[in-house]
């Protein structure tokens, strides 16, 4: 399968490439990995004129520790995020969830950003990030700003972001040390996008939950944080009917599409077991 | 539209470098097989799944089928070609594949053992679970997979100097 033709650019800076789609408008795409973008090009479903690498972008680059947060640059591949020592020690379901996306190959090219910004509700980062309560940092023609992952995915490849803006970082608060975190994913095969799957991060205090986030992939037309879900489980000692609830209040809000991964009604059920088997792995991970 | 302006591409592989001007959109798979001649690379499914297309670059294992010529300028590229020795003698994951019968139809071999040689740099001596979900990105319909994962070990075990069992089951 061959492409369309295309004008090909490789801006050195963030402003040059911002540049470039402002001024190119609607028929350039930005391309990041491309393990997205070029089987749709393959496919002709999408025949772009321009594509604008930002694979020669060195600030785009890098992972970053802030402190209290920890800022990933948009082109930072999986298996970069893979092999961080920093993100090991203070965000490791970063690499848990990493792992989980695609296969060796791909995670060597694929990149957070491109995994984040394109808006395909199939992708595994976007619910972490929603669920890690991260944020966006954007370049565009009008200047930068900062939009949260809880604001940011509208509907299937829509998003946040204008036209000529591109996702230049991500970042991400460090949850407290001794937090329990766990990303379920149920799938058919290896590189295969998710039937469900969830990111849960929670801490405890005094053997009672303290504080808990759930992002839920796959299982809606965009990724779903799941507030009531957690707001149940603040303050129980995760029993199995404080489980049961949550996973209740977590499967009402799925909207899955019956597809090739099972009907609409299964894939909400599995979502819920994701996320119970989710939690159960948090809280033996967690510090009590 | 107008026409497309082509772009030079420079790239070293297997130790050699080559620069060609390219269309944008040639995939570096036509590239190494087309432009440069070396059709160890194969074309499987087209879609970056199988794997069949694998080539080493700046030591990543990489998909060909799902990145373009341009994008990999600069790179150096390794690709079966460039495995065994000049004089001919095989590479350790060659001989492993050949003396386990980690081959059938083949198709998959050049993609299998690329991927494998990155792995064994990363990880000199993996555990077979980690040959297996290092393995991931490539697709075998002939062998199930068992004497590809001996041929892997075979390769590490001769690469650590440790003596190698001689045959598949």
């Amino acid at each position: 399968m061959i492409p369309g033709q295309f004008a090909y650019h490789r801006p050195s800076s963030i402003e040059q490439a911002v540049r470039l789609l402002a001024d190119l408008g609607d028929e350039a795409r930005p391309l990041a990995g491309g393990h997205s973008l070029i089987p749709m090009m393959k496919l002709r479903m999408a025949a772009p004129e321009h594509l604008i690498d930002l694979g020669g972008i060195a600030d785009l680059k890098g992972i970053r520790d802030r402190g209290a947060s920890i800022i990933i640059g948009a082109m930072t591949t999986q298996n970069e995020l893979i092999h961080s020592d920093l993100l090991a020690a203070k965000l490791p379901i970063i690499r848990e969830t990493s792992l989980l996306i695609a296969d060796p190959q791909i995670r060597y090219v694929g990149t957070l950003g491109g995994n984040v910004a394109n808006g395909d509700p199939g992708n595994d980062m976007p619910a972490l990030m929603m669920c890690l309560d991260a944020a966006y940092h954007v370049a565009g023609p009008s200047g930068n700003r900062t939009i949260k992952a809880r604001d940011f995915y509208e509907g299937a490849y829509f998003t946040a972001l204008q036209e000529g803006e591109i996702v230049t970082s991500v970042e991400i608060p460090v949850p407290p040390a001794g937090h329990g975190y766990a990303y379920e994913k149920l799938k058919r095969k290896i590189g295969d996008y998710a039937t469900a799957a969830a990111a849960v991060v929670l801490s405890f205090s005094g053997g009672k939950v303290a504080t808990c986030a759930i992002g839920l992939t796959n299982v809606s037309e965009t990724p779903l944080l799941a507030e009531e879900a957690a707001e149940i489980l603040i303050g129980t000692a995760l029993d199995p009917a404080s489980i049961a609830k949550a996973v209740s209040a977590a499967e009402a809000i799925t909207a899955p599409a019956s597809d090739g991964r099972g009907p609409a009604d299964y894939r909400t059920k599995m979502a819920g077991v994701m996320l119970s088997r989710a939690l159960q792995r948090a809280a033996r991970r967690a510090a009590a | 539209m107008s026409t497309i302006e082509q772009v030079p591409v420079t790239v070293t592989v297997n130790g050699k470098k080559y620069q060609r001007f390219v269309d944008p959109r040639m995939l570096l798979i036509h590239f190494i097989r087309e432009e440069l001649n070396l059709t160890g690379a194969h074309i499987g499914c087209d879609t970056s799944h199988c794997g069949a297309c694998t080539v080493e670059m700046n030591g990543m294992s990489v998909k060909s089928c799902t990145m373009f010529a341009v994008q990999a300028d600069g790179a150096s590229i390794t690709t079966i070609e460039g495995m065994a020795a000049p004089d001919g003698t095989l590479h350790a994951l060659q001989e492993g594949f050949r003396m386990m019968h980690g081959l059938q139809c083949g198709y998959c071999t050049p993609g299998m053992i690329m991927r494998a040689h990155v792995l064994l740099k990363e990880n000199p001596d993996p555990t077979e679970e980690e040959i297996r979900s290092g393995i991931a990105g490539n697709l075998c319909r002939c062998t199930g997979y068992q004497n590809i994962v001996k041929a892997i070990q075979y390769a590490a075990a001769k690469l650590n100097g440790r003596t190698v069992q001689e045959a598949a089951e």
